[in-house]
């Protein structure tokens, strides 16, 4: 089977989710079959070299584990060993708000998901327990990229052992140029939804006719049209339908205005609605 | 739903109904015109003229246009202030404030702020309409009873006992009998409405006012008697009204205080008129949409054109448009045939009409205040919670004290305030503010549009799940989940309910999910919910709508209802749906015998955040082992995985293997379990997922709680496959 990703890269802190972050990166690492390389931005010393070494002896598969320490600016660190080892996926791991239901993201995160010249993987705190990704919600807004998108989902979804995919396709309200006000034009904006709906979903399924056989078999494919705010109503959808991962296009770089007026992908990254998966073509 | 007839069909029901509504719309424009200290026959005019332009260019159907309630207070304050004591002048300035406010409301029509008075908390416009009928009833009291009242609101409250001790003790004739026919006025409308004489209600009880007291007029005028009410008691209407017009004067138009009336008049009457459309689409038998923005638009070129001719602005207003829609109104020229006979009226009888006295009408303005302000309001409102009271109750004081539009804000802002204090969690509102919060689609398997709304939902947000829900034929199956929404307020459960009944009418559903875990404070149904996180109370003192609704379906299939109860582990035990979560929670249950149908409020596993998922199922619990499989249909539920089983084909039914998706280990003892009929029943029933648990069967829909409709066919469902099994 083709191979998602080659190398994957993660921040190692410290802390005391430390052993469940390198878990779950090495049964990622096992199941994309892909080198891992861990990075810590700062001194090596016999303390930490000890902590990890233990951690990594509960770890089965753990041996190929490359670890750098290099002293500095963490997102510095990480951004240049991304592009001198040709890392094709970042992990990075999402903090929780003081109540249970709010996912965000970090300053590095966020940084790093601003910047990263590769793909990224958003986690949430994740369970020990294996096979937990089952649904899939892929973004099929209409780009140049989109097609590239999807048959990469499906090609990670592979991976993942992942056996539903639903496609969604956002289409904003501004498409739909008429406004319902009465009777009259409420039928208008009914019809033209309709539509418009069909018209998405001939062109999702057009995309799909071009995956390989070997990846679409025994996968439940789904595809759902949704009017609504373009970045906002996948992240919504996706934690309405419990999705376990979220696969949308890597970030494109906003100017000052964009980030105070947020748009697209900001909205998911201030509310993480599930794990994220952001693929750069 | 039935269509409404056609145009000319219709026709003479619609002249009748305009000229019913006139009858009612001549005594209350010149009452609402002397009481704004106009010259009474401007509120016919702006009646006139609302009538014929809104029946042209407006957006609605049967709502009437006119004087409002509401402007009362504004343009009496404005026509003493602008024209510091001189009521002429005053008049004339407050003509340049109305055309002006007409072109502000031009302006929102045009700018599709129809939906401005959705921003409004409803205590609070609750408040202020309260706070306008103590201000008309205040006034209109002594008016009644044949004095003029001066000063502000409240001191003229404190001084009614006073002016009706004054009254009785007073000698002067003509303020003795101008008062007792205000009085008799006053006692006429409140029994009006008690007496069924069918003699009696041939005419509005306004009507009857206005031709009684010109009757006891013409009483002293046959008898050679003279009239004992003084002519300064009377109306006065110009003789020739059409060569008597006035124009407004627009020196003023750069003051301030001139610029404040201008938009004290537009605020209050785009409120006043948003909400009497949306009230009377409510009315509407054949349930058509009002178009709001034009309605906007026509109100406002009204008022423009109205305060051309000195009439008084123009609002669509709520009572005269009920009277249209009993008489059986059905489309818009009845509120032109209302402005025709009006027109009619003050052509031909202005003469008459000079006979009625002021007090006779400021007795029907008494009743219409006191009915705006009504005490038994206060107890509705507490009955909501203490919030809405204390809301309601600070814009009442907080407009009588300054003015409307203080009022309104101020009642926005302590409304702020108490969602705050209620909910602890600035933090909530502040993050949350702008960001979307409402995301709507329909389920491609059901036709069902399923909204879901995120963080808070209030009076500051509700336009973004009112525009979604615009979006919506009345025919539609609807399911509204506030199952992720933190906190919602009064606002926004009083506008579903309007939805819900509109939906109902149009032969669809609207049903609102996922409030049974929050907090409230009392039984109402649009009481403030709030969810708290940290405690989840089991068990409830007040029932949701859908609780309700829950526990009378539980009665009329006979079964029993319990709101909480403690989780039935035997049943999801063994279940591959609940293999590696944890439930929480059992709500709702419906039990019978064999059955349990609830609601199950579940995570999935201690170590992942602990998101509460929730579902509707139905248990059936069998004699005998049921051998362990699970039926599904493609891709509805991805958990197939955990099973580790193989796809189970029934070779003598390959129509059914193709359609359904059936896993499990012994071959053997599921196709056994899988008879003749109950394969004929499943391929010809609705699709349901279904799973053993070993003793039983576990059926189910959809990953979220289901609607009552869709809970009714669970339970139907689950009967007749009940009689189906082996070993039931």
């Amino acid at each position: 089977m083709k191979r998602s990703f080659e190398k994957i890269l993660i921040g190692i802190a410290f802390s005391s989710s430390l052993k469940r972050n390198i878990l779950e990166a090495t049964r990622l690492s096992k199941m994309f079959n892909a080198k891992l390389i861990g990075v810590h931005a700062d001194e090596k010393t016999a303390h930490k070299e000890k902590t990890l070494q233990d951690i990594l002896k509960t770890i089965p598969h753990s041996e190929s584990i490359e670890i750098i320490f290099k002293k500095s600016n963490p997102v510095k660190v990480i951004l240049e060993i991304c592009k001198t080892k040709k890392i094709d996926l970042l992990i990075l791991g999402a903090l929780q708000r003081e109540n249970i239901f709010n996912y965000y993201l970090g300053s590095i995160a966020r940084k790093l998901t601003r910047k990263a010249p590769c793909s990224v993987l958003l986690l949430l705190k994740r369970s020990l327990m294996k096979n937990d990704y089952n649904h899939m919600v892929v973004n099929g807004l209409k780009n140049n990229k989109t097609s590239y998108l999807i048959e990469k989902a499906f090609c990670v979804a592979n991976n993942l052992e992942c056996k539903k995919i639903t496609i969604v396709e956002e289409i904003a309200p501004k498409i739909l140029a008429v406004k319902a006000e009465d009777d009259a034009s409420l039928n208008r904006v009914l019809s033209k939804k309709e539509s418009l709906a069909e018209a998405e979903q001939n062109r999702i399924q057009a995309i799909l006719k071009n995956i390989p056989k070997n990846l679409s078999k025994n996968m439940h494919i789904k595809s759902q049209s949704i009017f609504g705010k373009t970045g906002y109503s996948i992240g919504h959808y996706a934690r309405v339908v419990h999705a376990d991962v979220l696969v949308m296009h890597v970030y494109e770089r906003e100017r000052v205005w964009g980030r105070i007026f947020m748009k697209d992908i900001e909205y998911i990254l201030s509310d993480l609605p599930t794990n994220l998966l952001l693929i750069k073509s | 739903m039935t269509k409404a007839p056609s145009f000319l069909r219709s026709f003479p029901k619609n002249i009748f109904c305009g000229f019913v509504v006139s009858l009612i719309a001549l005594p209350l424009g010149l009452g609402l015109a002397s009481a704004c200290g106009a010259p009474p026959v401007s509120g016919v005019i702006s009646a006139i003229v609302g009538g014929i332009v809104l029946s042209i260019f407006g957006g609605s159907h049967v709502t009437i246009a006119g004087p409002g309630n509401g402007l009362v207070v504004i343009l009496l304050s404005a026509i003493t202030t602008l024209g510091s004591g001189n009521l002429q002048q005053g008049y004339l300035y407050t003509l340049a404030a109305i055309v002006l406010s007409g072109f502000l409301l031009l302006l929102l029509g045009f700018l599709r702020m129809g939906s401005l008075s959705d921003f409004f908390p409803s205590a609070a416009i609750q408040g202020m309409l309260s706070a306008i009928g103590v201000g008309i009833f205040a006034k209109q009291f002594y008016v009644m009873l044949g004095n003029e009242g001066s000063g502000d609101t409240l001191s003229l409250l404190s001084k009614i006992p006073q002016e009706i001790y004054d009254y009785f003790t007073l000698s002067d004739a003509s303020i003795f009998y101008a008062g007792f026919i205000g009085i008799l006025s006053l006692l006429f409308i409140v029994f009006y409405n008690k007496i069924s004489n069918p003699i009696l209600k041939f005419l509005p009880a306004p009507m009857w006012i206005v031709l009684l007291s010109i009757g006891f007029y013409y009483y002293h005028f046959f008898n050679n008697r003279s009239y004992p009410i003084d002519a300064t008691l009377l109306v006065s209407l110009p003789d020739d009204f059409l060569n008597n017009l006035v124009f407004p004067d627009f020196t003023k138009v750069f003051e301030w205080d001139f610029i404040a009336v201008v938009l004290s008049i537009a605020l209050v009457a785009s409120i006043e008129s948003l909400l009497s459309i949306k009230a009377v689409d409510q009315l509407d038998p054949f349930r058509r949409r009002s178009h709001v923005n034009k309605d906007l638009k026509a109100l406002g070129l009204a008022s423009v054109l109205s305060g051309f001719l000195g009439g008084l602005n123009v609002v669509t207003v709520i009572a005269r448009s009920s009277v249209n829609v009993n008489q059986g109104a059905t489309n818009r020229s009845s509120n032109f045939f209302h402005a025709l006979f009006l027109l009619l009226f003050l052509l031909l009888f202005s003469r008459v009409l000079h006979r009625l006295p002021l007090s006779a009408l400021a007795a029907i303005l008494v009743f219409t205040g006191y009915k705006l302000a009504d005490p038994q309001n206060i107890m509705r409102v507490f009955k909501v919670g203490k919030e809405a009271l204390l809301i309601f109750m600070s814009t009442l004081l907080f407009t009588l004290l300054t003015n409307l539009i203080a009022g309104i804000f101020c009642g926005m802002l302590v409304t702020f305030c108490v969602h705050i204090f209620a909910t602890k969690r600035l933090g909530l509102f502040l993050r949350n503010f702008l960001k979307p919060n409402v995301l709507m689609y329909q389920e491609a398997d059901t036709g069902v549009y399923y909204v879901s709304i995120l963080h808070f939902c209030s009076f500051l947000n509700y336009y973004k799940l009112k525009h979604k829900l615009e979006q919506l034929p009345f025919s539609a199956r609807v399911v509204v989940d506030f199952s992720l929404c933190r906190f919602v307020d009064q606002t926004v459960m009083e506008h579903l309910e309007a939805y819900g009944s509109s939906f109902e009418i149009g032969l669809g559903h609207m049903e609102v999910l996922g409030l049974d875990l929050h907090h409230t404070q009392t039984a109402h149904p649009f009481a403030l919910r709030i969810f708290r996180q940290e405690a989840p109370l089991p068990v409830k003192k007040h029932l949701t709508r859908r609780q309700l609704a829950l526990r009378s379906v539980a009665r009329q299939v006979g079964w029993e209802y319990k709101s909480f109860a403690p989780v039935p582990l035997e049943c999801f035990k063994e279940s591959h749906y609940f293999e590696g979560k944890h439930v929480d929670m059992v709500k709702n249950l419906l039990s019978h015998s064999d059955f349990m149908l609830c609601d199950v409020i579940y995570n999935k596993g201690l170590f992942i955040a602990r998101e509460w998922l929730r579902t509707t199922l139905l248990h059936i619990r069998c004699k005998g082992v049921v051998p362990d499989f699970t039926l599904d249909k493609e891709g509805l539920f991805e958990r197939l995985r955990y099973l580790g089983n193989k796809q189970v084909h029934l070779h003598n039914y390959p129509d059914f293997s193709h359609r359904f998706h059936l896993y499990g280990e012994d071959v053997q003892a599921i196709s056994d379990f899988f008879s003749k009929e109950l394969v004929c029943f499943l391929e010809s029933n609705d699709y349901y997922h279904i799973e053993s648990t070993m003793r039983g069967l576990l059926v189910l829909k959809h990953q979220r709680l289901s609607s009552i409709p869709e809970v009714k066919s669970l339970i139907d469902f689950g009967k007749r496959l009940h009689q189906l099994l082996p070993f039931a």
